[in-house]
């Protein structure tokens, strides 16, 4: 049987899923959570199926990617325009992410929401399977449509769940601003969409929105540097890199936590992926020729959110710029352009998406105690939240880069590539090791350290909170201490990759 | 067996994470229990490596292999690993059974010993790792515990503040390192420790530059860990961590680490004299401004903090003259009368509830006797008292290479701290155990002394008596310097040593002290030299200033303005649709005009 047909499943389920939470929710609250959470673990196992039966060392490519599986079937055939999925390494850990952190944020408002249940869950699962959609689409109308159907989802999960500032600005101003900046780019993107298909249709006299076949456009470099800047633009919003990264804390801090380890766990990668996919790949010369700059908005990236992130009082926007700190590296280990960095990305991805989820669910389960995000009003919670002081020590203790779980090997792997090729701003980037103990260090000492404050009569976790947190700390210290098979997995994926940026391919 | 050394304590640490609700007899069975057969353990390692000296390794696993970077979690043991394996299980264990003792009763017990045991486990990593970057896991993860244990009074905010400072200036020191690690790699194409020396040697020439700029990076991570110039400051504020703690970490083993390093990677150093000679001039440097800076400390730990990092500095001293085998016999004999010293300081602040200032204790030599003569044969072996000291033999080891190299000015250093050292542990010795008794004391103890109390107290002394006369297997690792002994010299040493303790009895000893006012230079040396202010006035301030001004996203600001423009315009043009008949006729007109006007112009 041809696997490839399971590749839409993927996506399906969870869409199906959606429609049965929303629908579901006149038999009663319940209903909805067992769905979306069955939908995720289905999506698991099949996932998990796939991946035992993959080839990954089947084809080293040369130029052309290698995709384990594709499914294909026209749909406008008029513009060469069909739906279109393949599936690779790099792809299958970034959906097992998307898949495993759907899981969390299912769990995690499970008494976090209690209003409209059955939409918040529909929300939530057709984002990710929107996620899902872009980790698999080889085609780019397809793509971008997925690309949006994203968006709206998250929108109204931000704006109709979201926690209302006091004073401060509200859910719907985070919503509308992470829309305007999402929908903005995207549209720069989908003008460099339709610029390529114009100029490939312009050489080859053929309209096509495939992939495949427009990797072999033939386009002037000057062509190739603005396209490639339109998809780098997109990307970076969502990454997001430097000037254009401040949608994020505030989209951050008003999310209800679901949202934000959507956000932060998969939303994010799906920056970093397109980068990969389509900027580094589509236009590797420009990328090339590009390559200093994205690697210097990357350092910069890492010392300005670390920078900034020591100055936070929301405990929540604290660690939204420590994703920005985070979200530097990646950049500067994409654009190092060699293989220790590209695999450096990958498990930093995989690392970061984990570590600040579980932060996130952390902030959530304080502000469900607590109701206050502000440091202030924290302290000395250690004492009465031993487990909760465990979880939170042991994932900031993660996102500072402590060997022996998966961010140091990311970002190790990173600065290891990337010194290769630009010692100097390499060594600037290290120096974020540093900021980024004081601030993982600063969090420690202001909500679980010190005398207590007024709140500390806190519950601690609950069972089902135990259990996500010991799983996503094995995970974690797995990935820090063996994280040769995900480097295996996404070794084929990322060796097409370096061949393309080093201009072997041509 | 040798995965055994670091098992055993790693399965302590993970069985006290995980069971809570243990009684603390049976926390204290786990914990000492654990590193007591790591300790056996070593023992037999010791007897096996004795009748076959042959350098093993034993792969655990492949951490990940990328692009030509091969990791392997590997333990490599020779005679300088295994030195220092004796030191770690061997003070280690004294240290838990002294700490089971101390720490009897405080709500936090099990974690401290998880704390402690996963210590240990780490350090033994770092020493054992065959590839630099499991020496760089284990390097990190002795840090993360240093931090922990610190800070393991966390409800007082000092202590944590005390702990980050601890944490973060080794990182910084760390980071060095790392760069050095990038640096390596591409220079050389590997990690591995073994692998890197013999590349090293056949690639770069005596003088590289890479090879400087490689020794340099490593000895910055060194001087981070080793609370060496200029990274030193973190080392006295360390002391806010409870006793065996200090003990253990910030006196016998993780400070040493950065010794440890440079003996290991020696080949790379001798490959730069550039290099090798900082080493020297770090330690000469350290040793003298901690010395100094001890002199005028009035709490007990730190003036024990300041010394160790005196000592640290012999210990530097020795590497820059390339007397390598040295540098690890003080650490080995360092281990001993510091572990030593820093318990019996523990049994003094025990005894007197927590009281650190030693102007407020006095006579204490008749109520604690164990702890007088602890500290007596601690200071002895620290101020190199002659023959019957272990710390003579290894410091006039040092001194007597630095003299042989022709470093005039080190030995001169050297000799000079070596006065300071006996002035300022006996001035210690004479306020807190001589004179009128002082302070708020009360009788009874809080804790009834115990066999765990006094077992590793008398092993220690013993060890800090008869220590100088342990050969370590080390020897055959590193390069043996045998430098001539000259007669005239020894003498000198041992009359300058004994000066400093007749100094400080003419000083202190005599009659009864009180805390001095200390102006001027003294007040300086107190805070030790005014790093701290330098640092936190070059450094802290201004990065934290920034993040203040920055707070709110300066970059942030154009899309706030573009928002407010857009929303402008937007007013603007509702402005003009009034609803007044005439208001769209004059407008109609004074547009027309225009278009009229522009057209004739045009």
């Amino acid at each position: 049987m041809d696997l490839g047909l399971w590749l839409p499943v993927l996506v399906l389920i969870p869409m199906a899923g959606g429609a049965m939470c929303w629908w579901t929710e006149r038999f009663g609250l319940g209903w909805p959570r067992w769905i979306a959470a069955f939908c995720f673990g289905l999506d698991l196992i099949l996932l998990l199926f796939l991946w035992a039966q993959a080839d990954l060392h089947g084809g080293i490519s040369h130029g052309e990617p290698v995709f384990l599986w594709e499914f294909e079937r026209p749909w406008i055939p008029r513009f060469g325009i069909s739906l279109h999925l393949g599936l690779d390494g790099l792809g299958l850990l970034l959906i097992g992410l998307t898949v495993v952190l759907g899981l969390v944020a299912v769990l995690c408002s499970w008494r976090e929401i209690q209003q409209h249940v059955g939409f918040f869950h529909m929300n939530l699962l057709w984002n990710l399977a929107g996620v899902i959609g872009v980790f698999l689409a080889l085609d780019l109308f397809l793509f971008f449509l997925l690309w949006e159907w994203m968006l709206v989802p998250m929108y109204f999960l931000i704006a109709l769940w979201g926690h209302e500032n006091p004073g401060g600005r509200g859910r719907v101003y985070a919503a509308t601003k992470f829309f305007i900046f999402t929908q903005a780019s995207g549209l720069i993107m989908l003008c460099a969409i339709l610029a390529l298909v114009f100029l490939h249709h312009q050489s080859s006299g053929l309209w096509s929105f495939n992939y495949i076949d427009l990797l072999q456009a033939e386009l002037s470099a000057q062509a190739q540097y603005w396209l490639m800047l339109g998809f780098f633009v997109a990307f970076a919003v969502k990454l997001p890199a430097l000037p254009f990264h401040s949608w994020l804390p505030d989209a951050h801090s008003q999310a209800p936590t679901a949202g934000s380890v959507d956000l932060a766990g998969v939303l994010l990668k799906t920056g970093a992926f397109g980068l990969m996919r389509f900027s580094i790949t589509l236009f590797p010369e420009a990328s090339a020729q590009f390559a200093s700059t994205a690697m210097l908005i990357g350092v910069a990236g890492i010392l300005y959110g670390a920078c900034l992130a020591l100055a936070q009082t929301d405990i929540k926007r604290f660690v939204a710029y420590t994703s920005i700190s985070h979200m530097g590296f990646i950049l500067l280990g994409l654009y190092a352009g060699n293989l220790m960095a590209m695999q450096g990305v990958v498990i930093q991805m995989l690392a970061h998406g984990i570590s600040t989820g579980a932060l996130f669910v952390l902030c959530g389960a304080l502000y469900e105690r607590i109701h206050t995000r502000e440091f202030s009003r924290m302290g000395g919670l250690a004492k009465a939240a031993p487990k909760f002081a465990t979880a939170l020590m042991f994932f900031s203790l993660a996102s500072l880069g402590l060997p022996g779980m998966g961010n140091f090997i990311g970002e190790i792997l990173i600065l290891f590539g990337a010194f290769q090729v630009a010692p100097l701003l390499t060594a600037l980037a290290a120096s974020g090791m540093i900021v980024g103990a004081v601030y993982a260090l600063l969090l420690i000492q202001r909500s679980l350290h010190g005398p207590p404050g007024d709140l500390a009569n806190m519950q601690d976790l609950v069972p089902r909170e135990q259990g996500m947190m010991l799983a996503l700390m094995a995970l974690l210290l797995g990935m820090g201490l063996y994280p040769q098979p995900l480097l295996d997995t996404a070794h084929t994926t990322l060796q097409g990759l370096v061949y393309s940026f080093s201009g072997g391919g041509g | 067996m040798l995965f055994g050394v670091i098992a055993a304590p790693l399965c302590g640490a993970l069985l006290l994470f995980a069971l809570r609700g243990l009684s603390q007899a049976a926390v204290m069975r786990i914990g000492v229990g654990s590193i007591s057969i790591a300790a056996i353990l070593t023992a037999l390692l010791t007897h096996g490596y004795l009748l076959k000296p042959q350098a093993t390794t034993v792969w655990l696993w492949n951490w990940f292999t990328v692009d030509g970077l091969q990791v392997g979690l590997a333990l490599y043991l020779d005679g300088l690993s295994l030195t220092m394996l004796g030191v770690i299980t061997g003070v280690g264990a004294l240290i838990h059974l002294y700490a089971a003792w101390y720490m009897q009763g405080d709500p936090g017990y099990r974690r401290f010993f998880a704390y402690m045991n996963l210590f240990v486990a780490a350090m033994l990593l770092l020493v054992l790792g065959d590839n630099l970057l499991s020496l760089y896991f284990g390097w990190e993860a002795v840090g993360l515990c240093s931090y922990l244990l610190i800070g393991f009074w966390h409800h007082d905010p000092a202590n944590g503040h005390a702990a980050r400072k601890a944490f973060i200036t080794t990182r910084v020191g760390d980071t060095l390192m790392a760069i050095g690690l990038f640096l390596l790699f591409r220079e050389l194409g590997s990690l591995e420790i073994q692998t890197v020396l013999a590349r090293a040697q056949e690639q770069w020439p005596q003088g590289h530059e890479l090879a400087t700029a490689c020794a340099l990076l490593l000895l910055g991570g060194a001087v981070g860990k080793s609370a060496q110039l200029p990274l030193q400051t973190w080392l006295p504020d360390a002391m806010a961590g409870p006793t065996p703690v200090s003990a253990l970490i910030h006196a016998a083993t993780m400070v040493t680490a950065g010794v440890y390093l440079i003996a290991r990677m020696h080949g790379l150093f001798e490959l730069s004299p550039l290099a090798l000679s900082t080493v020297g001039w770090v330690g000469a440097a350290s040793l003298l401004l901690a010395s100094g800076a001890a002199l005028f400390q009035r709490d007990i730990k730190r003036i024990l903090a300041y010394s160790t990092m005196s000592q640290i500095g012999y210990m530097f001293l020795a590497l820059g003259a390339g007397a390598y085998s040295a540098a690890i016999f003080h650490l080995m004999t360092h281990a001993f009368f510091k572990a030593l010293l820093f318990m019996a300081a523990g049994s003094v602040i025990l005894a007197l509830h927590h009281e650190q200032d030693i102007f407020r204790m006095g006579g204490l030599r008749k109520r604690l006797p164990l702890a007088f003569w602890s500290f007596l044969i601690g200071s002895a072996a620290l101020s190199a008292l002659p023959f019957v000291s272990a710390g003579f033999y290894s410091k006039d080891a040092i001194l007597f290479a630095v003299w042989a190299q022709d470093h005039p000015l080190w030995w001169g250093i050297g000799v000079s701290g070596a006065l300071l050292t006996g002035l300022y542990s006996f001035r210690l010795i004479f306020i807190v155990f001589f004179g009128p008794a002082r302070g708020s004391q009360t009788s009874e103890r809080p804790h009834p002394s115990s066999l765990a109390e006094r077992i590793p107290l008398l092993v220690l002394m013993l060890l800090s008596i008869i220590g100088g006369f342990i050969s370590i297997p080390a020897l055959d690792v590193l390069p043996t310097l045998d430098p001539p002994h000259p007669l005239g010299i020894l003498l000198l040493q041992i009359a300058v040593g004994l000066g400093g303790i007749a100094l400080a009895w003419y000083r202190f000893g005599r009659r009864p002290q009180h805390a001095p006012e200390l102006v001027g230079w003294r007040r300086l040396a107190a805070s030790g030299w005014g790093f701290d202010v330098l640092y936190e006035h070059l450094l802290q301030r201004p990065w934290l200033t920034l993040a203040r001004i920055n707070r709110a996203d300066l970059l942030d600001a154009p899309y706030t303005l573009l928002a407010a423009l857009t929303r402008a315009g937007h007013r603007l043009i509702i402005r003009s649709q009034t609803g007044h008949l005439r208001w769209y006729v004059r407008a109609l007109a004074c547009g027309l005009i225009l278009l009229c006007g522009s057209a004739l112009w045009i």
